[in-house]
Parts: C-alpha cells; sequence; structure tokens
C-alpha cells in the first residue's frame, strides 16, 4: 500500500515537473472537485470580473470556475499549489482592507482590488509565497481559457462566448452566411 | 525476440522522415520508420482550441505528452527551468505520424536563390555564424518540385515577381483571396507592391484520391477532417508501407544511435509502446527527429569515436538554432473584414524578401490565419485594458475588424543559440532531455522593424483607423520552425554533415530534416525541409549498391 502510494506521488511529481504539492481534499460538502466551496466563491467573484456579464453572458454563466477547477485535477495539477496558496492570500488581503471576504464586496471594490493586485500593490504580508500579479496572470489565462475555449473541458458552457463574438456554432460548412457591410455597400452601388 | 536487421532505419516520420523512408522503400531497400507518437485523426480533438497545436494550453493534441516529455531551459540570467511540452518555450513542433504536417498552416513555400548564399550576399554579420549552404537553389529545385507534385501544392506561377526560377508549374491552382486579402491586395497595389495567392500544400481541387479544401476557420493547429491538408500522413507515408518494404513503428522513442569501434552507425536502441528497450541493426540510419530532438539523439550517442556524441567531435552539433522571427502589424477596420473563409491566410507580398537596402535578409508578409477565440484575447493594441468591461467590448465588437499582416523574418544563425543535453533531468525512459540556451542574433530585431514598418503601412493604405506594430526578434528561437542544429557543409570542421546530408566520418549516418538547413529563409520552411528529404533519400539510393552502401 504504502510503496504504491508512494510510486504514484512519485509519478505525479514527475508529471507536474515541479515541486509536489499534496491537495489539502477539497472536502466531502464541497460540489467542486478541487476547490473548497469558499475558494470556489472566490474564484467565481475573480472570473466574473474579469469577464463580468453584460447584454451578453459573463464568465459566471460560461461556468468558468468549473473549468478551472476540472483543470486543476488534470493538465493543471502543477498550479494547485499556487491556487490554494493565492486565494487565501486574495481572501486575507480582503479581510484586512475590508473587513469582508473578497466575494462580498461590491463591484467596485472587487475590481478595485483587482487592480491593485494586477500592479502588485496589496499588502505584501500576505503575499510571500505567492507572487501576486503572477497569480493574478494566471487567473486572468484562465478565465480566458474557460471563457473561450471548447465546452468539452467545463467552461464556455452553450458556446455563449462564440454567441458573443457572431461566431456560429456549430460550424455548418458551407451554410454559414455573412454579410459585410463593404459588400453590401458595392452592391449597392451597381 | 531479436528485431530482424533491416537496410534502413529513419527516425521521425514528420516532414523530411517521411519522405526518405518513402524514397527508400520504394527502392528497394527494407526500412523501419520509428515515431514516437501515433497516428493522430481530425476526431479525437476536433476543433477544440485549448489542445490545437496554435494554443497548447491544455496538451498538445499531436503530441508529445506532458506526462512523459520535459525539457530545460536556460533564462537569460543563467538559471534553468524544466518546460513541458504544452508549455511555449518547450519549442514544440509535433509528434505523431506526418508531425507538424498534419496540423501545419500548409504554407509551401520554395526559398529564393539568395537563400542559399547568405553570406555571399551580405557578408559577414558580426557575432553570427551566416553562412551560404553548401547547394544552391538549382540543386535542389527539381526535388521542390517533387515535392509540390508528390505531396500536393495549389498556387499560381509567375505570379510572384520575386520568385526564383521554376521548371514546372504548381499541380494545382491557387485558392480564392479571401476577404481581407482582396482589401489588402488592393492597398499593396496602390503602394507599388506585388501581392499574390500563398501557394498551399492543401488541396485546392481534388488531387491524390483527396478531397478539396472546404475552407474551415480552424485549419492551422488542427487536423483537416476531410483531409484536404497535403501531408506525409497522407501521402508518402502510406506510399512507403504500400511498397511492402517499409515497417512503421510508432509510440517508440529511440533513445540512441549505436556506433561500433570503427565508428559506423550498426543501429538504434529505442522503448517500444511498452516501454521495453528494444535494438534494430540496420546498414544505414537516417535520423529526422527535428531541429532539436535530432541533436538530442546525436548528442545522446556517444562511443569510443564520438565521447561527445556522434558527429560531434567539433562541438557543433545542437549549435545555430534557428527558427523564425515572427513580425508585422496589427489594425482595426471600420466595417467587418472576418468572413469565416478558412484558414484566413491567403495573401502575401515577398517584396521584403532580400534586396531592401541595409536589410539583411529579409521575408515574408501574409495576411493572417484566423484567432480562435482565446488566441484573439490576447490581441490587444499596446495599452488596451486585458480584462474586464473593455475586454469584452473589444473582443465582442473587434474580433471581425482585426485586420494583421506579419510574417517570418529570416533569422541570423549565431553559435550560443543552442541545443545541449542536460546532465541531471531525463525523460520518462531515463533518457537526458534537451537543454535550450542562448539567444536570438541582435540583429534580428532591426530587421523585424524594417518589416513591421511596412506591414503597418499597407494596413493604413488600407483604411484601418488604428495600427500598431508587433515587432518580433527577441529571445531564444526554435519552435515550429525549428532548424539549423545539424548544418551541412563542405568543410567538416564548421559543420555537421555533407552537402548530401551524410555525417562526417559516419560514411551511414544521415540527417534528413530541418536540422540541415544552414540559413532558415524568409518563408515558412516545410518545402524546403521536404525537398531536403528527397535530395538526401536521392543520393542514399543512387549510392546503394544492393546490399549495402557504398
Ligand atoms: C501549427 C503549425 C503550423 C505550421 N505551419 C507551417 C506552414 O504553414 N508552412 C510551413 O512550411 N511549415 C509550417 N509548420 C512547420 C512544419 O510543420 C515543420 O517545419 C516541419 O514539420 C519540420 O520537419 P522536420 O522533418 O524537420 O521535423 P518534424 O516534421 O517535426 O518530424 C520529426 C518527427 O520525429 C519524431 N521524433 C522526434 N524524436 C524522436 C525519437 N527520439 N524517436 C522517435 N521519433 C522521434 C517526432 O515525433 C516527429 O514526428 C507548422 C507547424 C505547426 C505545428
Amino acid at each position: 500500500m504504502e510503496t504504491s502510494r508512494r510510486e504514484f506521488l512519485r509519478q505525479l511529481s514527475l508529471a507536474c515537473g515541479s515541486v509536489l504539492f499534496i491537495p489539502a481534499c477539497a472536502g466531502y460538502d464541497s460540489p467542486w472537485r478541487f476547490f473548497s466551496e469558499k475558494e470556489a466563491r472566490t474564484v467565481i467573484a475573480f472570473a466574473g470580473q474579469i469577464i463580468p456579464a453584460d447584454q451578453d453572458a459573463g464568465a459566471t454563466d460560461a461556468n468558468v470556475v468549473n473549468f478551472i477547477d476540472k483543470q486543476l485535477i488534470g493538465p493543471y495539477t502543477r498550479f494547485q499549489e499556487e491556487y490554494r496558496k493565492g486565494i487565501s492570500a486574495i481572501e486575507n488581503s480582503a479581510q484586512k482592507l475590508f473587513q469582508k471576504a473578497f466575494y462580498e464586496l461590491d463591484r467596485d471594490n472587487q475590481t478595485g482590488f483587482m487592480e491593485q493586485m494586477e500592479a502588485g500593490k496589496l499588502p505584501e504580508e500576505f503575499w510571500t509565497e505567492v507572487n501576486q500579479r503572477s497569480f493574478f496572470n494566471l487567473v486572468l489565462d484562465h478565465s480566458m481559457q474557460g471563457f473561450y475555449g471548447s465546452p468539452r473541458h467545463g467552461g464556455n458552457k452553450n458556446y455563449v462566448s462564440y454567441k458573443m463574438m457572431r461566431l456560429d456554432y456549430p460550424h455548418v460548412l458551407g451554410q454559414n452566411r455573412y454579410e459585410s457591410k463593404c459588400a453590401t455597400a458595392k452592391l449597392m452601388e451597381l | 525476440m531479436k528485431n530482424k536487421h533491416v537496410n534502413a532505419i529513419v527516425v521521425g516520420a514528420g516532414a523530411g522522415g517521411g519522405i526518405v523512408a518513402k524514397e527508400l522503400a520504394v527502392a528497394g531497400l527494407s526500412v523501419v520508420l520509428f515515431e514516437r507518437g501515433g497516428w493522430a485523426t481530425y476526431d479525437d480533438h476536433n476543433d477544440d482550441e485549448l489542445i490545437s497545436q496554435r494554443t497548447t494550453v491544455l496538451g498538445n493534441a499531436f503530441g508529445p505528452d506532458d506526462k512523459r516529455h520535459r525539457r530545460v531551459v536556460v533564462n537569460s540570467d543563467g538559471s534553468t527551468r524544466i518546460v513541458l511540452p504544452s508549455e511555449g518555450s518547450y519549442s514544440n513542433n509535433a509528434a505523431c505520424v506526418g508531425s507538424g504536417t498534419v496540423s501545419y498552416g500548409a504554407m509551401a513555400w520554395r526559398f529564393m536563390e539568395k537563400d542559399f548564399t547568405m553570406k555571399s550576399t551580405y557578408g559577414h554579420v558580426e557575432g553570427s555564424t551566416l553562412d551560404d549552404w553548401p547547394i544552391n537553389y538549382f540543386d535542389l529545385e527539381p526535388y521542390y518540385e517533387k515535392a509540390e507534385w508528390e505531396i500536393g501544392v495549389s498556387g499560381e506561377s509567375g505570379a510572384n515577381p520575386f520568385e526564383s526560377h521554376r521548371e514546372k508549374p504548381y499541380p494545382m491552382p491557387p485558392f480564392a483571396y479571401n476577404h481581407s486579402a482582396n482589401i489588402l491586395a488592393d492597398a499593396a497595389k496602390r503602394l507599388g507592391y506585388s501581392p499574390f495567392p500563398i501557394p498551399m500544400l492543401r488541396n485546392s481541387v481534388r488531387y491524390g484520391g483527396r478531397p478539396a479544401c472546404y475552407r474551415m476557420r480552424s485549419c492551422v493547429g488542427f487536423a483537416c477532417p476531410v483531409n484536404a491538408k497535403c501531408g506525409t500522413h497522407n501521402t508518402v507515408i502510406p506510399t512507403a508501407l504500400d511498397s511492402g518494404n517499409c515497417e512503421l513503428r510508432t509510440h517508440c522513442q529511440v533513445a540512441e544511435i549505436m556506433l561500433d569501434e570503427k565508428g559506423r552507425a550498426t543501429g538504434v536502441k529505442y522503448f517500444d509502446e511498452k516501454d521495453k528497450g528494444q535494438i534494430q541493426t540496420a546498414d544505414i540510419v537516417v535520423v529526422s527527429a527535428a531541429a532539436v530532438e535530432t541533436a538530442r539523439l546525436l548528442l545522446n550517442s556517444k562511443s569510443k569515436l564520438f565521447p561527445n556524441g556522434a558527429g560531434n567531435n567539433n562541438d557543433w552539433v545542437g549549435r545555430n538554432l534557428q527558427g523564425h522571427a515572427y513580425t508585422g502589424a496589427h489594425g482595426l477596420m471600420n466595417d467587418d473584414v472576418y468572413d469565416d473563409v478558412g484558414p484566413g491566410a491567403t495573401l502575401a507580398i515577398a517584396d521584403f524578401n532580400h534586396d531592401n537596402p541595409g536589410i539583411v535578409g529579409g521575408g515574408v508578409l501574409c495576411n493572417e490565419f484566423t484567432a480562435m477565440p482565446y488566441l484573439f484575447s490576447k490581441m490587444r493594441p499596446p495599452g488596451a485594458k486585458r480584462w474586464g468591461p473593455e475586454h469584452k467590448e473589444y473582443q465582442r465588437s473587434q474580433f471581425k475588424k482585426l485586420i494583421r499582416l506579419h510574417g517570418p523574418f529570416q533569422e541570423i544563425p549565431n553559435f550560443e543559440a543552442r541545443v545541449t543535453v542536460d546532465s541531471e533531468v531525463k525523460d520518462h525512459w531515463g533518457i537526458p532531455v534537451a537543454r535550450l540556451s542562448g539567444s536570438r542574433h541582435p540583429y534580428d530585431p532591426t530587421g523585424c522593424q524594417y518589416m513591421s514598418e511596412r506591414a503597418e503601412e499597407i494596413l493604413k493604405e488600407a483604411g484601418a483607423y488604428h495600427t500598431w506594430q508587433r515587432v518580433g526578434g527577441r529571445g531564444l528561437s526554435g519552435g515550429q520552425h525549428q532548424a539549423g542544429t545539424t548544418r551541412m557543409g563542405n568543410d567538416p570542421k564548421i559543420s555537421v554533415t555533407n552537402k548530401f546530408g551524410q555525417v562526417h566520418e559516419i560514411d551511414n549516418l544521415f540527417i534528413a530534416d530541418g536540422s540541415l538547413c544552414v540559413t532558415n529563409g524568409g518563408f515558412n520552411p516545410a518545402l524546403t525541409i521536404m525537398a531536403l528529404g528527397y535530395w538526401v533519400g536521392d543520393y542514399i539510393v543512387k549510392n546503394w549498391n544492393g546490399s549495402k552502401f557504398k
């Protein structure tokens, strides 16, 4: 038993190509694979400001958190440690600045907070193990992937981002027609 | 059971290797073609952007996998880091039957005459290893033709006034311009340039028993669902297998070339699909593993006469790693320019390749391949906000209005941009991994700047109301256009192979891939690598006396 576990960990660390981090279990009461329920709330709020809902769906509707959670036990296992520590640093920073959880802040305070983080200006005391700017960039990038990537990875629910970008999906080859203003204008000239 | 001895081993079933294997097999040599990946099909990954060969963030649909492969990259401050194949700095091309030719953009360029004589044309460039090839364009011309007709290229001969001489036209007519190409063609002509349709290794009409392209938006980075893209996997490799003389062994990682006391290659050691170590002996070994892995394999093949790796007694293996510095400009138009006619790139301008005052070499500019939504999220004017409402509005309103013109600048090779093997980090099989270090030559950003300015000028003329340059040429090169690590040459002291790809001092060891290229041209390299495959194959066949190599 013990050796097979050790072997498993060895392979895992090989697969990650970095220092092994043993994830604290998401916990039985969490509906998520990697995140605790509270962590997921932070990520939902964070991604929700990266790609906010307006007349079109945003990250929350697209289920970006599900994408990130899913990748963290798959191809992104190597980022587990950074997420766990980074989310906790976000929470500690928000508590210190606002005495509230990040996800409880209003929109302006959330985005203001994120701008500080992007510029590396959140209180340094909580960011000794994780670099706040790198973590910001990581979640930014993963949110974009979850919003714009194929739904088969758990995000971009119902191709909401394609719809927003006026990209037909499914792509019915030879059947999709586009009207370009230029072409129409040319026709009108005739 | 021991593997049966064969005439030839070819390592790597990509652009160069697929062709050599076919040339040898149809000439009657018994061949084993090794490939570390398997067959890739469209259905395995469909149009999934996040594993496509353009944005491999969740893994490479066309290999290699993150579990078993890794490389070491030396940072500019001398520290090192381990990188996975799905990470950009790994410098991946692909690992499957056909390699990059399954998922490539399929631009089918012949180099220009001056691409083979860079040093005599431009003189010595300080700090570089810029040199002439030991062969010239006309040596390779018949082999370019063979590649165009056997693999299949669509294009319009004579449309590019700077085109090198060709004996025969393209086998297929060119692709029609898409909407952005029409706009750019008019603008370029007004400025006195000569736009023309990009030649493509893609069927514009039915060819080679495969259908015509139906212009998917997801083409570059993906396999073709109808097999209209022409690679080695659907042309020469099937021909090699049909000859009955070639056995393709997929999922086999070649670890080492075996050399005997006399310094001749006797075969290879490899790990099979079940990770079992095996030996295959042969009369000839041809390495076509692409510039990084070819160098790694040679360096990992140490023997008494070659203590620093096969062919490496003068320390030239792995040197001069090149790729292409992509450079150009972006612009925003008032009206939609995106028409969903894949793969997007249809127009080229070759005016900036050679003969421009003060510029060494140069490159071709093309309108760009369609960016899928995630890739597009990174395409912003300088200073634009990357997230929040501004990001979203840009994504929504500008996706169909962005117009891009860019292309590969011919890099100036240098000795310190190199592949070595790491002394500590090993892959899944325990083989020392490739270590990438150095950076591009300091000239590259200067040349890139010139090309980007020209691109911006054309975009403005085309009516873009807001334009910005994207200037390339910094950092380490390699990547999908990796080349140069076992350059060919007449002087064994400053090259690794002779002009036929035969490793100096090891008569029966050949290289046939991008590693041979002395310089990498101002064009995408695949057709040149294919021509080199035919060139090397032809030489081997002509010097094969029926049972052994002369
Ligand atoms: C997305 C994309 C777009 C591209 N677009 C273009 C384009 O438009 N035009 C163009 O000219 N080029 C393009 N290219 C580049 C082109 O595919 C490469 O230049 C070309 O395939 C390189 O040929 P090669 O023979 O040097 O190596 P490859 O074709 O890469 O072949 C090497 C093969 O060797 C195998 N191998 C390596 N090591 C081992 C080992 N130890 N044991 C067994 N097998 C091994 C690899 O798995 C691989 O299959 C593109 C590539 C990509 C990925």
